[in-house]
């Protein structure tokens, strides 16, 4: 019951908004950019998502932390957003897998967390502002200098902090195919996918050159999700760029499906508050049918630069109208804007990588 | 795909009267489907007898039938009509049985009428348990072990086979009618034997009980281009093993991981897909809460009570879409309302928590069984929102109007910690207050879900209002502790008392939006709940939208229950609606999710809230609005106006001081004598001793009744002081606020008028008139427009005490009033300064808009200025007959013989040219059954003996067989009827009970001087006569107009169909 907590701290945004509540999770000082995500479940998969690098993220739905946290789920084995703001976190969750409670988790991961804030007003400044920089402090602060320290701050490059530094291997039963993955951020939902489905993984650091990547000799390249600017990729758009002409199969997926329009000559452009979030309408045009999927982005494809005779928009948000999928038209090709199926979120996009497997066979 | 070019007209099948487990929703999907048709051009034809609807309504359909919901009524309308498309999917399990059966006959295809929405393939993968199974086997969907048995015999041998216990559901049933647990074989012989009974195909499901499992309940919606979305899951805090009607859910579910989420999401999806539904599906699943594993328990291919909490839980109008669907469209075709800008291809995020909470008719039914199991037992619901579970049950438990703010039941607290322990095992509608209780004794989270099996988290939350309400009562109340109650919707009364400090510094609460995208956009339709947070999105909305308009707030009437039903609800959708068309922007507040007044497009902005002083104190200074309408909203509603009054609120229509003159009873006795009109001679006491002396100095028989109540709650005739003793135990056991009343009681004609003034003129649309005689609630008795039996002295007289009462009490908008005719005089009984649930029908036979009409003089207009004279309205051309429907068989123990208490759920109408044919037709959709030979038990109570052999006698002359007990027997043989002579119960064997079990029996008329208690054998033999469906008149007045039916020998079949909308 959060009265029997007093930790008081603040969320200061670039803009100079404060909102006061107490610290969650591990106590310090925090800076990053603040984005809210509207997932009602899948807390612990937003807290291992490596998208999320470099961000204060917020949960929309006021009740986070219910069913507790488990060593089984989970996007990735560390906590990446820089900060985690809640409405209430639940001390007393309740599922037969969980293992304790998101407090001690964050604080053990030492994540930085704010609680017991008004979340919705929160999310209706980021809404009408636009994503912004933000830090969270506990006890007291220096306002100004803490506004000056929020507007000075760039993020790193988040994917080579998130990204593996060596390649990995993973082999799958009966692998039929292999599956190289520039990780640039990639959730292991991607890995586990392909593995059961019998694609043996090789996943290979963010700056892997055309040669590393053909040095595995794979049938077919995933560019994988991951987090902030994708024109901050120059390593993968060069590589990309290679394996495009070697005509390659290769499916992009959140911010690979970027990466991917880049490398093709495609421009992106900065959302104002993103798509973040597990039920994000897509219309995919070759079959007419919607799709509720799972995002999370702050970049979009413009649509409007995709170069006749290179690819085709095939799907589109249902929402707002952005790119969401392409088809390139003269190599094997194709990316989503949206997560594939992942067992932490809707199951209706399962077929991208069927489509994808298929192209490998195609190719062959 | 757009709207379908071989679609031009479409008939409409309402889901009839209210009963338990199918209520007000259905008025709120009609309501909202006849909208959607009509926005499309289409020519709509409704029916549905159920005259408190809002669908019903003159303009909501082209052609609008208020006939019996039979299928050969239905088939006669589209004889007449001849639409080309029947919507089977918005009207209930009523609406979906009749299409199924139209369709399953033939009768469709040979007329040329498609069937919408859910085909009959559909239905019958859906409805049917063996196809049901085979449909989910085929898509690898797991269920529980279960097998359909026809037969007793094969309930009993499968039952050996998946061990006790096993769970009954019989096919085709309402809410789960005549389902139930059995631990037992002699209790399964029960269930089964019953069920089979019930089951209009004689066939039940006997299962596997996994109560304890976790109960969760997606909403689903696909279209026709298998575009398929979930709007909305829903997780029970009762988990398996009580009707998810009577429990109480929360929004969304909670206690899942993404993994068990999404393997239910796709399971969901995958069902509705595999049954090929096109519109609204609800998809019903038990988790086991220690692994993965899950079962399907049912599915329902139509909009339903779910539905309609999804809908207003998320503002995805479920109802509307599926109508498109439907005729049609494909979801990213459909424009999402409540954002103006996205479509209704999404699935709605929401970032606040709903709580639902039943209302159960147990404060009226004292001696009913109050356990809960598969049948449902709720008459109604409210819905809170809020950001924690915590602040939604408190506000709950503040919107259900059971007395209570907090969840402490006083009689829990009596109890030692043995006891509370102990009540923990039983499964009731007290639950959660006992374990709120058991909390509170120390008793742990854990061994309180060993006992109950709700799941940790929501036990856990409890405890959390526990600990809180232990810190406000230590030391001094604070601000940070104010503030942290206030942010669990405590209200400040509440905080005061437990703290027992007076506050210094009050913080009103503050609204936030009901979006369905958590905020991710900009909502165009306000629709709000309140919270204590200091952003408030309805005032920036307010002062974003500045308009020149009146400002007017409806205050609604709260949960469906016993005497107060979805009439309210008519009436304030149509006040609003009225303020509207007047220029005025109208505002609602209410908490219940089933209705069509808290559909989001309603009102101009919507408030989900309880209906208490504080909440509505916030609203007010939110709003700031030009007036308040109280008049509407039943008891409820009009229960607030003094403290408005005292807030400085302008109250439109009849004031605070006038509501008081006509409730208080010495006010009202002086208001009578300075009028001159009678009132049956009574007084008020507080206590036994009291009641006893004054009850013999009036003379037996009397009426007791608590002041201030609707509905005739704890309402009785006393015959006796031991009648007296009994009623004042139980009434004197929750502490006294108001007085009891008591007044001699009439046995004379009651008669009833609604009126609408406005300071100057009356109109008076139609005199009523009851079939039963006084002492039977009105809202019980069948009741008949114009009245038929009463002199034009009478009349006259009735008309001069109206306009004399109206004028004294400075009525502006309706009154009701109702009077008795006792030897050719004329008594006044009561009168209420609001609307009543007579409104709705006599508005529609009478055509006279009626709550339009009072709107308009709340604002200053006259009835002269509409076109109205004073006095009386012409008679209409058609007769109408109100008959009221009971949900007996849902409610096990309560004694079904009718008295001044009410107990009816809902009500039907029959309309004709003639009394006996109106009255045919209302018996007819009330489900009396017209047999022409039979048999006929008859045990009347003395007083009743001489009136009965007359009854007995016409019952002979048509060639039934009567049965009769003792006394009974004896005078009706002293009189020439051939009466065979059964015996009580107590008197042994065969008696009245093997005689009910025979099927010999085809109506029961029975009286007795007491009843209630459900050990009594009158009692018990009324309630077999419920259980074998056997039709029980309990008033020599209601047998009476049964036997003028049964001697017209005709059928609804030779009666006028009547298009309402040409009265």
């Amino acid at each position: 019951m959060y009265f029997e907590n007093n930790k008081k701290a603040s969320l200061v945004l670039a803009d100079g908004t404060v909102f006061e509540g107490r610290s969650l999770g591990a106590e310090g000082k925090v800076i990053g950019e603040v984005v809210f995500t509207t997932s009602m479940v899948g807390y612990q998969e937003t807290l291992t998502d490596p998208a999320y690098c470099g961000q204060i993220v917020v949960q929309t739905f006021p009740l986070i932390g219910n069913y507790g946290v488990n060593s089984e789920d989970g996007y990735s084995a560390s906590n990446t957003p820089t900060g985690y703001i809640v409405r209430e976190c639940c001390e007393t969750p309740s599922n037969f897998r969980c293992e304790g409670n998101l407090e001690s988790y964050l604080a053990k991961n030492g994540t930085v967390g704010l609680c017991d804030i008004d979340t919705r007003s929160l999310t209706r400044v980021i809404r009408e502002k636009g994503v912004m920089n933000g830090a969270i402090v506990c006890g007291d602060y220096d306002k100004e200098a803490l506004l000056k320290e929020i507007n000075e701050f760039k993020a790193e490059r988040a994917a080579a902090k998130v990204s593996v530094k060596e390649k990995q291997t993973f082999t799958a039963e009966n692998g039929k195919y292999n599956v190289a993955v520039i990780d640039l951020g990639m959730t292991n939902a991607i890995k586990n996918a392909l593995l059961e489905r019998g694609c043996n993984v090789t996943v290979m650091p963010y700056n892997a050159t055309a040669d590393d990547i053909l040095g595995v000799d794979p049938d077919g390249v995933i560019v994988s999700d991951g987090p902030a600017d994708p024109t901050e990729a120059v390593e993968a758009i060069a590589a990309i760029k290679a394996l495009c002409e070697k005509k390659l199969p290769i499916y992009g997926t959140c911010l690979g499906h970027q990466v991917l329009a880049l490398a093709n000559g495609i421009k992106t452009y900065k959302l104002k508050y993103g798509h973040r979030g597990a039920s994000q309408p897509v219309k995919n045009f070759e079959n007419g049918k919607t799709y509720i999927t799972a995002q999370n982005t702050g970049f979009a494809v413009d649509k409007d630069s995709v170069p006749a005779g290179v690819a085709e928009v095939t799907h589109v948000n249902g929402n707002d109208g952005i790119c969401e999928g392409l088809k390139y038209s003269n190599i094997p090709a194709f990316s989503t804007q949206f997560r594939p199926d992942t067992s932490g979120s809707p199951h209706d996009s399962g077929y991208l990588y069927d489509r994808f497997i298929k192209m490998m066979e195609e190719n062959k | 795909m757009p709207l379908r070019s071989d679609i031009k007209k479409v008939l409409v099948i309402g889901s009839g009267p209210i009963v338990i487990g199918q209520a007000a929703e259905f008025d709120y999907a009609g309501t909202q489907a006849c909208r959607a048709l009509k926005q499309e051009g289409l020519e709509v034809v409704l029916i549905n007898s159920n005259p408190a609807t809002i669908m019903t309504d003159k303009h909501m359909a082209d052609k609008i039938y208020i006939e019996p919901l039979t299928l050969d009524v239905v088939k006669r309308i589209i004889e007449i009509e001849k639409p080309d498309s029947v919507l089977s999917t918005l009207g209930g399990q009523t609406g979906l049985t009749l299409s199924m059966q139209l369709a399953e006959e033939g009768f469709l295809a040979s007329h040329d009428v498609k069937l919408l929405g859910a085909v009959p393939e559909t239905i019958h993968k859906a409805e049917d348990r063996q196809a049901f199974k085979d449909t989910m086997e085929e898509i690898n969907q797991p269920c529980i072990p279960s097998k359909v048995v026809e037969t007793v015999e094969d309930a009993m041998e499968f039952a050996t086979v998946i061990n006790y216990p096993v769970i009954v559901r019989p096919a085709f049933t309402l809410g789960g009618t005549g389902g139930g647990i059995a631990y037992t074989p002699d209790e399964l012989h029960e269930i089964a034997t019953n069920g089979l009974r019930l089951s209009p195909i004689t066939q039940i499901l006997v299962e596997k009980c996994i109560s304890g499992w976790k109960e969760i309940e997606f909403e689903v919606i696909r279209d026709s281009k298998n575009n398929t979305i979930t709007v909305c899951s829903m997780e029970n805090m009762d988990p398996v093993g009580v009707h998810t009607g009577d429990s109480i859910v929360v929004a969304p579910a909670v206690t899942l991981t993404p993994i068990e989420y999404n393997m239910l999401r796709s399971a969901a999806l995958n069902i509705v897909q595999a049954l090929g539904v096109e519109g609204g599906c609800n998809c019903q699943f038990a988790l086991k809460p220690d692994s993965f594993e899950y079962a399907v328990i049912e599915v329902n291919p139509r909009v339903s009570r779910s539905s309609a909490l999804a809908s207003k839980a998320t503002g995805y109008p479920i109802a509307k879409v599926a109508t498109k669907i439907a005729i049609g469209y494909s979801l990213d075709e459909i424009v999402n309302q409540v954002t103006g800008n996205t479509y209704a291809c999404f699935e709605p995020t929401i970032d606040y928590l709903v709580v639902k909470f039943p209302k159960w008719p147990f404060d009226k039914f004292v001696y009913a069984k109050k356990t809960l199991g598969t049948q449902m037992k709720a008459t109604g619901e409210i819905m809170a929102i809020a950001p924690t579970f915590e602040a939604g049950m408190m506000k709950a438990v503040r919107s259900i109007e059971l007395g209570m703010d907090t969840l402490t039941k006083k009689v829990f607290t009596e109890l030692t910690d043995e006891e509370v322990e102990k009540k923990l095992y039983d499964v009731d509608v007290d639950r959660c207050f006992c374990i709120f209780e058991a909390l509170k004794r120390g008793i742990s989270v854990d061994r309180i879900h060993e006992i109950t099996m709700v799941d940790n988290w929501f036990i856990s939350k409890l405890n959390n209002l526990v600990k809180l309400e232990k810190w406000l009562a230590e030391g001094e109340l604070t601000d940070e502790k104010y503030a942290t109650a206030k942010k669990y919707c405590y209200l400040d009364s509440t905080i005061e008392r437990i703290s027992g400090q007076k506050i210094k510094n009050r913080k009103l609460a503050s609204y936030k939006m009901v979006d369905t995208c958590a905020a991710e956009f900009s909502a165009a339709t306000p629709y709000f709940y309140n919270t204590f947070d200091d952003e408030n999105e309805a005032k920036e909305f307010i002062e974003t939208h500045p308009s020149d308009k009146k400002k007017i707030i409806v205050f609604g009437s709260g949960p469906i229950r016993i005497g107060q039903g979805i009439e309210f609800d008519y009436c304030s959708v149509h006040c609003v609606w009225a303020l509207k068309e007047e220029g005025c922007e109208a505002i609602i507040c209410n908490n219940n999710p089933e209705t069509v007044s808290t559909d989001f497009d309603t009102g101009d902005r919507l408030y989900f809230d309880p209906l208490t002083r504080e909440d509505v104190e916030a609203l007010i200074e939110t709003e700031k609005p030009y007036g308040v309408v109280v008049q509407f909203g039943g008891q409820t509603a009009i229960k607030l106006i003094k403290h408005l009054t005292d807030l400085g609120v302008k109250i439109l229509g009849t004031s605070a001081a006038d509501v008081d003159a006509a409730e208080d009873r010495e006010l009202f006795d002086e208001l009578l004598e300075k009028c001159g009109i009678p009132r049956p001679e009574g007084t008020t006491v507080f206590t036994t001793e009291e009641a006893l002396t004054a009850a013999n100095k009036l003379g037996y028989p009397v009426l007791l009744r608590p002041s201030y109540v609707l509905g005739g709650q704890n309402m009785i005739i006393a015959h006796c002081d031991n009648d007296v003793q009994e009623y004042m135990e139980i009434i004197t056991a929750t502490e006294l606020e108001n007085p009891v009343l008591i007044d001699k009681y009439m046995m004379g004609t009651e008669v009833e008028v609604d009126a609408i003034c406005d300071g100057e003129d009356f109109l008076i649309p139609g005199i009523m008139e009851h079939v039963e005689r006084a002492g039977v609630h009105s809202g019980d008795s069948i009741s008949i427009y114009p009245c038929q039996n009463l002199t034009e002295h009478i009349k006259r007289v009735i008309i001069d005490y109206t306009e004399k009462l109206a004028k004294a009490l400075h009525v502006i908008g309706l009154v009701n009033i109702q009077y008795v005719v006792y030897n050719h005089e004329v008594f006044v009984i009561e009168v209420n300064p609001r609307s009543s649930r007579t409104v709705p029908y006599i508005s529609k036979v009478t055509g006279v808009p009626m709550v339009d009409l009072a709107t308009k003089i709340l604002l200053g207009k006259k009835l002269k200025d509409m076109g109205y004279k004073s006095g009386l309205y012409p008679n209409a051309d058609y007769i109408a007959v109100k008959v009221p429907v009971f949900s007996f068989e849902k409610l096990h123990d309560v004694d079904n013989q009718l008295g001044p208490e009410m107990k009816s759920t809902g009500e039907c109408l029959g309309i004709a040219r003639t009394f006996g044919e109106a009255l045919l037709k209302g018996l007819t959709a009330a489900g009396y059954k017209m047999h022409d030979k039979g048999g006929v038990l008859i045990s009347v109570r003395d007083s009743d003996k001489h009136e009965v052999i007359e009854i007995a006698s016409r019952f002979e002359a048509l060639g039934f067989e009567i049965y009769a007990t003792s006394g009974t027997a004896s005078i009706l043989n002293r009189n020439m009827i051939a009466a065979n002579h059964v015996y009580r119960i107590s008197e042994g064997e065969p008696n009245v009970i093997s005689l009910l079990e025979s099927g010999k029996i085809n109506y029961v008329i029975s009286t007795s001087e007491t009843g209630r208690k459900p050990s009594r054998d009158s009692v018990r033999m009324r309630r077999k006569a419920v259980e074998r469906s056997i039709a029980c008149l309990t008033s020599i007045d209601t047998a009476n107009a049964l036997l003028e039916c049964l001697e017209m020998h005709k059928s609804v079949d030779d009666v006028e169909m009547v298009d309402i909308t040409t009265i």
